[in-house]
């Protein structure tokens, strides 16, 4: 599949490949010349004919550089160009992922098969043009030069070529499991390290300084023996390789000697038949070269194809509603909704209605499926069942991004991107005001810390906002989608950073700001939460009741044992 | 005859250390900050394998000179041929060239062999003490750094090292002995040819310095734009959710490409340049081939110089060649691992924490009293983290501490645990001044939980005995009982042998914290250590490991570091923080009534 990326620079593969024969014709016509000059110069004394055939050797060399400088050129051209294709065509797919699809394959895995996957296939390309194809050429050109020089010889080549062709597949085939396994062993290493990193706290605290060397030691030694053993196995192919090469020639100058001696060979010929011989060799082992850069490249570009064979599992309808004016109505219609190859489905049977103007309220344990509930209002994930209609349409019939337009989304996983504040509030809208953001950040009581930094709102944020704690990261999340102003708030359980003082300012201007809009709140607090107009009670993908506070007081043991968990009897009344 | 005897592979089929990415291509272009000190550094690790080293040096240049004396032998082979063939005496010449071909692959084979072994060891070394010394770093080192960079530090760039090790440094050896040894023999057959050998040589060294400089724009540029690529590919991908949310994919997408386009424009030259300097290096030995066989044809015409031994002669003449060729490459290769080698140093020299007491004292029964007597912490001069708390603390008191983001909360038990050393003041156990304690034993008297439930790939009981390796079944199954973990884990399939995965996310959220617990409880400690335990599990499961927590609270001192001010109530005394200080302090009913910041925080719970 990702060859089709290839498919722009076919010409300049062509050309590469032309340039690459003609420089394989010349690499092989240099021995033939040198016979010439050996035979009819040397040996007849014949200074003209060494200085024409020296000329013409020059020709032909300079021939075969510029083919080569020319050919490297376009080669580099057509790989890093392909490489440039596929990575943007792979960033764009992936841009447009559902949430399922980025579950599936992993965000970190995501990232390194656009990153290093293309990057180890664009080398390999770039290779396959100067490498890989001349080897080859090289080895079917010598071999051909080869007998045309001297038939006898020939069958001497005969002899020794398969020793050498097993002796190079013979190691080949040992190592590549030894190096594959080499690989195995590195996730290990890098497996104690990542825990070691991330449990420091723990593992000082536990005294456990000692057990976790020797972890890292007994994976770092299996690492060792592995390389070891792999890297020894190499060291034969080189010196095995050479021997078996210069044995050879001393095979074919002890044969030629006595033809030489009775006249039905020349000498010239023997030297350049020697030269072949070497060039089929070397040949040989720069194919071994295919065999390393290959089985990667293969397991690079099945990743690769992984991602675009994943097609986006929410996508637009063909011919989309574009309705004028939204007003916010939302209803949810007996929805039921599953995570592919999931069991059980995480939401079940959830029917309510969301009004312009009014709070909603979700509360309930950890996986009662709160944040699925919004991901579906925000199409992150299509309903199994049922429907979910904005002002009595499907959402289904909107397109994504008109959907989206009118939702104000804020994670319960705060992002931020590197940029300034600005940058990142005016993610929410790209043509807001200073006095727009501003006023986003006022609401979201963010403005104070905003201004007491250096910059404020030009201060630079560092990628996943590390230079800001937990509650104002959460509050510029909040800012960026305040000053979309639109028609439906999703918030996430997006408080929880923030201070009870924050929290209870923020929700005060919160409420004066969404007085025309639906706002669904995502919470683990009561005391969040427990003013709202509805609160929905969720527990293992149901709703178990909706009302107020006081009605499900009343009516909802979960609630009740909610609320009893975090608030003492006079707090509740 | 024979033009080359001698190549070595040019090519690179030696698997790196690990990694996916293309042999070295990515990491050239960088330079080393402080050159001759790192390679001092390296040579100490060299040093011990001097052994090996030497076995791999003396078999490279005996190899060397095998691999220089054949050529001269093939040359008087060849005067032997011509005009006629004497077959005894080529005969003879051939069956010590055979002997020679064979010692000098054994010696090759012996030398690579040996040298895996070398650079093994090496690399090995380094790892366990890249690993030994990351646990005797203060927590200050990990808290400034992300994790990705220590790890490419020990993994990526001691792999680089690795590789280098492995292949360069023989290549460098042999490069050098055989540049040596073909220049004097190719001297001794011919000043005159030698000579215009040695013309091509300043050409070659100023193709190679000039393509050098040129290749390190372009690799250090397209190092910079495929870094902004991963970066931003990072940022999107990490960030998904939220670029769908506010439609920012196109934004993101022209960003991407733009950055892309970037990395083709230095790309492709990068590749090119380098790409270029085989081919030249092989038509400037053509050159000075054809150059040889038209002189040496004259010559030979003349009768100043055998057939032999110009054939010999431009044998040497490629062998010289060759290594001049590799020098480029090596060098490039030597530069990045030294960039390499400079950051695993870096890390190698970071001030440890300060050793332990020579004397260290040790308490008798541990009753779990405290003292801070005026403690002052301080990261950075300029900014105070904590600043002069004194407080008492009695044994078996629960203490809970609370505050905004920042006040201090964690940074305080960090320092009851001597993660950081107080920049003034001291913090006493049971009358014993802990930077006079070992820290192992420190550690010893606490259990701590994290909000961060760390878990590793293993069973559930090798989970649970983390803290207690030696621990009977009946402690086990007594601590897990304790952290009421015991009915969810029998309700597992394989009970105490599950397996967590790596990500851990077989068990939930609630259930990782109360294994974690259990692994407090289990090394039965005198002060116990809750830092936002409950933060991540919703308030039912909360209410659950609270009842788990209270009796292991039972008569030992603990803190309670909580943001949701409903489960500390009952708490022995409540310290409220803010900005490195001690605000307030009491019981919750107090505290309440003197209506400060406790008071506001509690109350605004309920402001509407």
């Amino acid at each position: 599949m990702i060859f089709k990326y290839l498919k722009p620079f076919r010409f300049f593969i062509l050309l590469t490949l032309t340039l690459l024969f003609v420089q394989v014709v010349t690499d092989l016509l240099l021995p033939a010349f040198m016979a010439r000059i050996v035979n009819q110069g040397i040996a007849l004394h014949d200074t003209s004919v060494i200085f024409r055939y020296g000329l013409r050797m020059l020709g032909v060399a300079l021939g075969g550089i510029a083919c080569s400088v020319i050919g490297g050129f376009f080669a580099s051209r057509t790989a890093t160009g392909f490489g440039r294709e596929l990575r943007s065509g792979l960033f764009t797919h992936i841009s447009h992922f559902a949430l399922e699809e980025f579950n599936r394959l992993g965000t970190s895995s995501l990232i390194t098969r656009t990153t290093n996957d293309v990057q180890q296939v664009q080398f390999t390309v770039f290779m396959a043009q100067r490498v890989m194809m001349r080897s080859p050429l090289i080895f079917v050109g010598a071999i051909v030069m080869a007998v045309h020089t001297d038939r006898h010889l020939s069958l001497m080549l005969l002899a020794f070529l398969p020793i050498v062709v097993f002796l190079v597949f013979f190691i080949s085939k040992r190592s590549l499991p030894l190096f594959r396994s080499m690989q195995k062993k590195i996730d290990a290493l890098n497996l104690v390290l990542r825990e070691h990193l991330s449990g420091i706290r723990i593992i000082r605290a536990f005294s456990r300084v000692g057990y976790e060397k020797r972890r890292f030691a007994a994976a770092n030694r299996q690492l060792m023996e592995h390389a070891l053993r792999a890297n020894r196995l190499l060291a034969l192919l080189g010196p095995g390789t050479m021997l078996i090469m210069n044995v050879l020639i001393i095979v074919i100058i002890w044969a030629s000697s006595s033809r030489i001696d009775a006249g039905t060979l020349q000498i010239g010929d023997m030297m350049a038949f020697i030269q072949y011989a070497m060039q089929i060799f070397m040949s040989l082992m720069m194919m071994t070269m295919i065999f390393v850069l290959l089985p990667r490249a293969m397991a690079s570009s099945e990743r690769i194809n992984a991602v675009f064979a994943q097609q986006p599992t929410v996508s637009d309808p063909d011919h989309p509603v574009t309705p004028t004016q939204i007003t916010g109505n939302l209803t949810f219609d007996d929805v039921t909704f599953r995570y592919q190859q999931a069991e059980n489905p995480s939401l079940q049977h959830i029917s309510f209605r969301a009004c312009p103007g009014e709070t909603i309220a979700v509360i309930g344990g950890t996986g009662a499926g709160k944040s699925a509930l919004l991901d579906l209002i925000l199409r992150y994930y299509d309903v199994e069942r049922g429907a979910i209609l904005l002002d009595g349409q499907n959402i289904r019939q909107f397109s994504q991004e008109t959907l989206r337009a009118h939702i104000a989304y804020v994670p319960q996983h705060t992002v931020l991107f590197s940029g300034t504040i600005y940058d990142n509030i005016r993610k929410g809208k790209q043509d807001a005001t200073d006095e727009e953001v501003r006023h986003a950040c006022a609401i979201a009581q963010a403005s104070e810390f905003i201004e007491q930094m250096p910059d404020g709102y030009d201060s630079e944020i560092a990628q996943g906002g590390k230079n800001l704690s937990g509650g104002e990261k959460q509050r510029l999340s909040i800012a960026r989608a305040l000053v979309r102003k639109p028609k439906i708030y999703l918030f996430d359980d997006c408080f929880s950073a923030l201070d009870y003082h924050t929290d209870a300012r923020l929700r005060m201007a919160l409420k004066e700001e969404t007085i025309t809009s639906t706002v669904l709140v995502v919470a683990q607090r009561v005391s969040s939460i427990m003013h709202a107009d509805r609160i929905l009670v969720m527990d293992q993908g149901r709703i178990t009741g909706i009302g107020t506070h006081d009605q499900l007081l009343q009516t909802n043991d979960i609630y009740k044992e909610i609320v009893h968990s975090q608030l003492t009897e006079d707090e509740i009344a | 005859m024979a033009q080359n005897t001698h190549i070595r592979p040019k090519y690179n089929v030696r698997g790196r250390g690990g990694g996916s990415g293309p042999p070295i291509v990515g990491r050239i272009g960088e330079k080393s900050k402080d050159f001759k000190g790192t390679l001092q550094k390296i040579l100490c690790y060299i040093k011990p394998q001097y052994k090996g080293l030497a076995t791999v040096f003396a078999f490279a240049l005996l190899g060397t000179v095998f691999s220089i004396a054949a050529p001269k032998l093939i040359g008087m082979g060849v005067d032997h041929l011509f005009p006629r063939v004497d077959f005894g005496y080529i005969g003879k010449i051939l069956l010590l060239l055979l002997v020679l071909y064979l010692l000098a692959s054994l010696f090759s084979y012996i030398q690579e062999y040996t040298m895996a072994g070398v650079a093994q060891r090496i690399i090995q070394r380094m790892r366990n003490d890249v690993a030994e010394k990351l646990q005797h770093l203060p927590l200050q080192f990990y808290d400034t750094r992300t994790h990705g960079e220590i790890l490419s530090r020990v993994t990526n760039d001691i792999d680089t090292i690795s590789t280098s090790f492995q292949q360069s440094l023989l290549q460098l050896v042999t490069a050098i002995f055989t540049l040596f040894g073909v220049t004097v023999m190719m001297m001794t057959l011919s000043l005159w040819l030698s000579l215009l050998t040695f013309l091509v040589l300043p050409l070659g060294v100023g193709l190679t310095a000039f393509i050098a400089k040129k290749s390190h724009t372009f690799y250090a540029g397209q190092q910079r734009a495929l870094g902004r690529l991963n970066g931003h590919a990072e940022e999107m991908y990490g960030g998904h959710k939220v670029v769908r949310a506010f439609h920012y994919e196109a934004a993101s997408i022209e960003e991407f490409n733009a950055t892309n386009q970037q990395l083709y424009a230095f790309g492709w030259k990068a590749q090119f340049v380098s790409s270029v300097i085989f081919p030249l290096f092989n038509f400037l030995g053509n050159l000075a081939f054809m150059a040889i066989c038209i002189v040496g044809g004259f010559l030979a015409v003349t009768g100043r110089m055998t057939l032999g031994n110009i054939q010999s002669f431009i044998t040497y003449s490629r062998q010289f060649n060759q290594p001049i060729s590799q020098v480029a490459n090596i060098t490039n290769i030597l530069q990045s691992t030294l960039a390499a080698a400079e950051r695993v140093f870096e890390i190698l020299e970071e001030t440890e924490e300060s050793p332990d007491p020579v004397a260290p004292k040790e308490i008798d029964h541990p009753k779990g009293e405290i003292v801070f007597d005026h403690i002052k912490f301080r990261y950075d001069p300029d900014q105070p983290l904590i600043e002069d708390i004194s407080l008492s603390i009695k044994p078996g008191d629960i203490v809970a501490i609370v505050g905004p983001t920042g006040a201090g909360k964690t940074t305080l038990v960090n320092l009851l645990m001597r993660f950081y050393e107080l920049s003034g003041g001291r913090i006493t156990i049971d009358g014993v001044d802990i930077t006079q304690m070992k820290r192992k034993y420190l550690h010893r008297l606490f259990g701590m939980v994290l909000q961060d439930t760390w878990l590793f790939k293993g069973t559930i009981r090798e989970n649970i005995l983390y803290g207690w390796g030696d621990a009977t079944e009946e402690e086990l199954l007594n601590a897990a009982d304790t952290a009421l973990a015991n009915p969810f884990i029998r309700a597992l399939p394989d009970g105490y042998d599950t397996v967590i995965n790596e990500e851990a996310n077989n068990i939930s959220e609630g259930q990782k914290q109360l294994l974690t617990i259990a692994r407090a409880i289990l090394i039965n400690p005198s002060v116990l250590i809750l830092d936002e335990a409950t933060s991540s599990v919703d308030t039912r499961t909360e209410l659950l490991i609270h009842r788990a927590m209270t009796e292991v609270m039972k008569g030992r001192t603990s803190f309670v570091i909580a943001h949701r001010l409903s489960t500390i109530r009952h708490a022995d005394r409540i310290l409220v923080m803010n900005k490195g200080c001690l605000v307030e302090q009491g019981t919750h009913a107090e505290l309440l009534e003197k209506e400060g910041f406790y008071a506001r925080l509690y109350n605004s719970q309920f402001a509407t």
